[in-house]
């Protein structure tokens, strides 16, 4: 990943010298080792801070939504998965592609800073990636682990090494995916309905409505969302009871469906681990199940399975016949 | 000072939660939180940090202040009971008692918020020191020592021992129900132990961050400087900084329609939230950017200001390790530093 970087951070300001681009959408370099930005660059010089390492997890396209507000072109690094993500919010025309200059960067998979942390990872001085293995520089010694250990859920079940959309590709990428997507929702669905809801009852009531699953999430790009109406009695920060937040998770994962293409930034974020992307995996296995398989992202027609009605649908009490 | 083997700690635990209303860190789907103690709850006072701050025990996210019934004709208003059975929190870590100090001359100002006092009153504090700190704290930069550790009862967990130091009256109250756990100990024996925990914050690359320059006379310029613009432009405008944090006091309160009455409750609010300190008239920060710069200034500039050049941060770190797009304070403070153009003055050493 590291060789080209260099890549990278050379056609970024090729780009931007020529008047090709305005800015530059990318990672900026942190000061932990492991917390790198998303930050737009505005001038050659300040792709000098320019980083692309395994800790880039960010998905950038729902920045893309700000940038295709701004004066002239925005030139964006996007992975393989991000990519799926921008090609959606294009066919939803909440982005513009004549304003994006999309280079689709390689990916060997992003790494789950979390895990580190219950690894017991901690007094982190700096990271270093090579191959197979991290290794750490902690005040408490050197640690070393095999680099797919660390690696996002999301990467275990990797969506494939294509990008969906570029204007030019820089680096190599590496499959990831080692586990079947849909493992942990058959295991759920297998559950009695008491234990299952004891699941998710455990599991939404650790949720203090930060929001940061919606603010992340590129599906979620209304201009107001209707948990932030005053009007509504669960808005936003409030909890009458716990309820609210169920109701809440609930009715994100049945609006962004069919277009939820699963990129996995809404577990990623949470600052209290709630598996939130398994909401969404559960009915895009529903949707596979009653509409064929379909992953949002791939294509930018508008024949999606929820709006896009055929005499053969599916009756409305299917999901519960199905299973 | 005492002590009492570190394998008598389920042991103690025990002994309080029987008498008291117990609050400890819990293991609950992968995540360590403040909660009620049971009898068969994983309590976990390993993790050096709860997800979650423990402010809410006594600032709970949630709480209802009083009821509006309507029977016929009839409105009867009830005002929710204060907390009158006393409680322990057992557990809070350094950064966490300190911004207890920050809440209490928010809330125990006059007029005092007695919803908040009440707690206040009820609740004994079991603080613990830190025996591994990691590279998000930064709380000597507040001038704490999380090798000694304020509140009512200071604890330190060693590996074969947990030493037990009442250090108020409501602490030495407590010593007694606990006392035939305990042994003399000499304050000597944690000389060694404080020692290398003050030598790991020696090597934590935050622990030196130097203030210099926020002040309540830096209010003009800090407010116009261009750098915010920059600074916030990943924000993602979720509250998780806010909802994470020890120390964040902003409230929301709204009605609850309950179909014959209302509850009428307040929240935390996030000054990261468009509808932030919305008035009638509307909201009179419009932008992220505004929204970004209130945080940071309320807690270095706004907050000192008010309550005798106290920060209304602790170091606690917990922002740095859980924002989706990795901002945090101590990138902005680093970030004026550098911008200051006056080498050696404020950032982190070299």
């Amino acid at each position: 990943m590291q060789e080209f970087m260099n890549e990278m951070i050379r056609r970024g300001k090729e780009l931007l010298s020529g008047g090709a681009v305005q800015r530059v959408l990318g990672w900026k370099k942190g000061d932990l080792g492991y917390n790198p930005e998303p930050a737009f660059f505005l001038g050659e010089q300040d792709l000098d801070e320019f980083v692309y390492d395994g800790f880039c997890g960010a998905n950038l396209s729902k920045f893309m939504i700000e940038a295709s507000k701004m004066e002239g072109k925005t030139l964006v690094f996007l992975k393989p998965c991000d990519t799926y993500s921008y090609k959606q919010l294009l066919m939803e025309h909440r982005v513009d592609r004549e304003k994006s200059y999309i280079i689709g960067v390689g990916c060997s998979g992003k790494l789950d800073v979390n895990k580190m942390q219950r690894e017991g990872i901690r007094g982190i001085k700096s990271v270093e990636e090579e191959g197979d293995v991290l290794r750490f520089h902690t005040v408490y010694g050197e640690k070393e682990c095999p680099r797919s250990r660390m690696l996002l859920e999301r990467c275990h079940v990797c969506k494939g090494k294509e990008h969906q959309i570029y204007d030019e590709r820089i680096g190599e990428s590496e499959e990831t995916g080692d586990r079947d997507r849909f493992e942990q929702v058959r295991q759920i669905e297998a559950m009695e309905p008491e234990e299952r809801f004891a699941f998710f009852k455990g599991e939404l009531s650790k949720c203090i409505r930060c929001n940061a699953c919606r603010n992340v999430c590129p599906a979620c790009s209304c201009r107001k969302c209707v948990f932030d109406g005053s009007q509504f009695d669960s808005s936003q920060k409030a909890n009458a009871d716990s309820f609210e937040e169920q109701m809440f998770h609930i009715i994100r994962a049945f609006h962004v469906t069919g277009r939820c293409t699963d990129c996995g930034e809404c577990s990623r974020v949470c600052p209290q681990g709630i598996p939130l992307h398994l909401f969404n995996r559960k009915l895009i296995k529903d949707i596979n199940t009653f509409y064929g398989e379909y992953q949002a992202g791939v294509s930018t027609d508008c024949e999606m399975p929820l709006t896009d009605y055929t005499a053969g649908d599916p009756e409305p009490n299917a999901a519960e016949r199905g299973r | 000072m005492f002590k009492t083997e570190k394998a008598k700690l389920p042991a103690l635990l025990e002994k309080i939660g029987e008498a008291r209303d117990l609050i400890v860190p819990v293991l609950r789907c992968g995540q360590v939180n403040f909660e009620l103690w049971e009898r068969e709850s994983q309590a976990d006072l390993e993790t050096l940090k709860t997800s979650k701050s423990p402010k809410d025990v006594f600032f709970p996210q949630s709480e209802t202040l009083y009821s509006c019934i309507r029977d016929g004709k009839k409105i009867s208003v009830k005002a929710e009971e204060l907390r009158d059975r006393p409680f322990v929190v057992f557990g809070m870590k350094s950064c966490d008692v300190k911004a207890l100090e920050v809440l209490d001359r928010v809330f125990l100002d006059e007029p005092a918020d007695t919803y908040y006092q009440a707690r206040r009153e009820m609740g004994t504090v079991v603080s613990l020191a830190c025996r591994e700190p990691e590279e998000t704290c930064f709380c000597r930069a507040f001038g704490i020592d999380c090798a000694e550790p304020e509140g009512d009862v200071a604890v330190w967990m060693t590996d074969a021992s947990l030493y037990w130091k009442p250090l108020t009256e409501k602490g030495k109250a407590l010593t007694g129900l606990v006392e035939d756990l305990l042994t003399d100990a000499g304050e000597s024996e944690l000389d060694e132990e404080k020692e290398n925990i003050r030598s790991v914050c020696d090597q934590l690359p935050y622990m030196d961050l130097s203030l210099e320059g926020w002040n309540p006379e830096s209010l003009q310029e800090k407010f116009d400087s261009p750098l915010w613009e920059e600074l916030y432009r990943p924000c993602l405008a979720c509250g998780t900084c806010t909802f994470v944090c020890p120390t964040c006091q902003c409230y929301d309160i709204k009605d609850f329609d309950t179909g014959h009455g209302v509850y009428r409750y307040r929240c935390w609010d996030s000054c990261m939230y468009s509808d932030f300190t919305m008035m009638a008239h509307g909201n009179n920060r419009t932008s992220q950017m505004q929204r970004f710069r209130q945080r940071f200034m309320h807690k270095l500039i706004y907050y000192p200001a008010n309550y005798g050049g106290m920060y209304s941060c602790v170091g606690c770190g917990r922002c740095v390790s859980k924002c989706p797009s990795s901002l945090n304070i101590v990138k902005v403070i680093k970030k004026f530093a550098e911008s200051s153009g006056d080498e050696g003055r404020g950032g982190v050493r070299p």
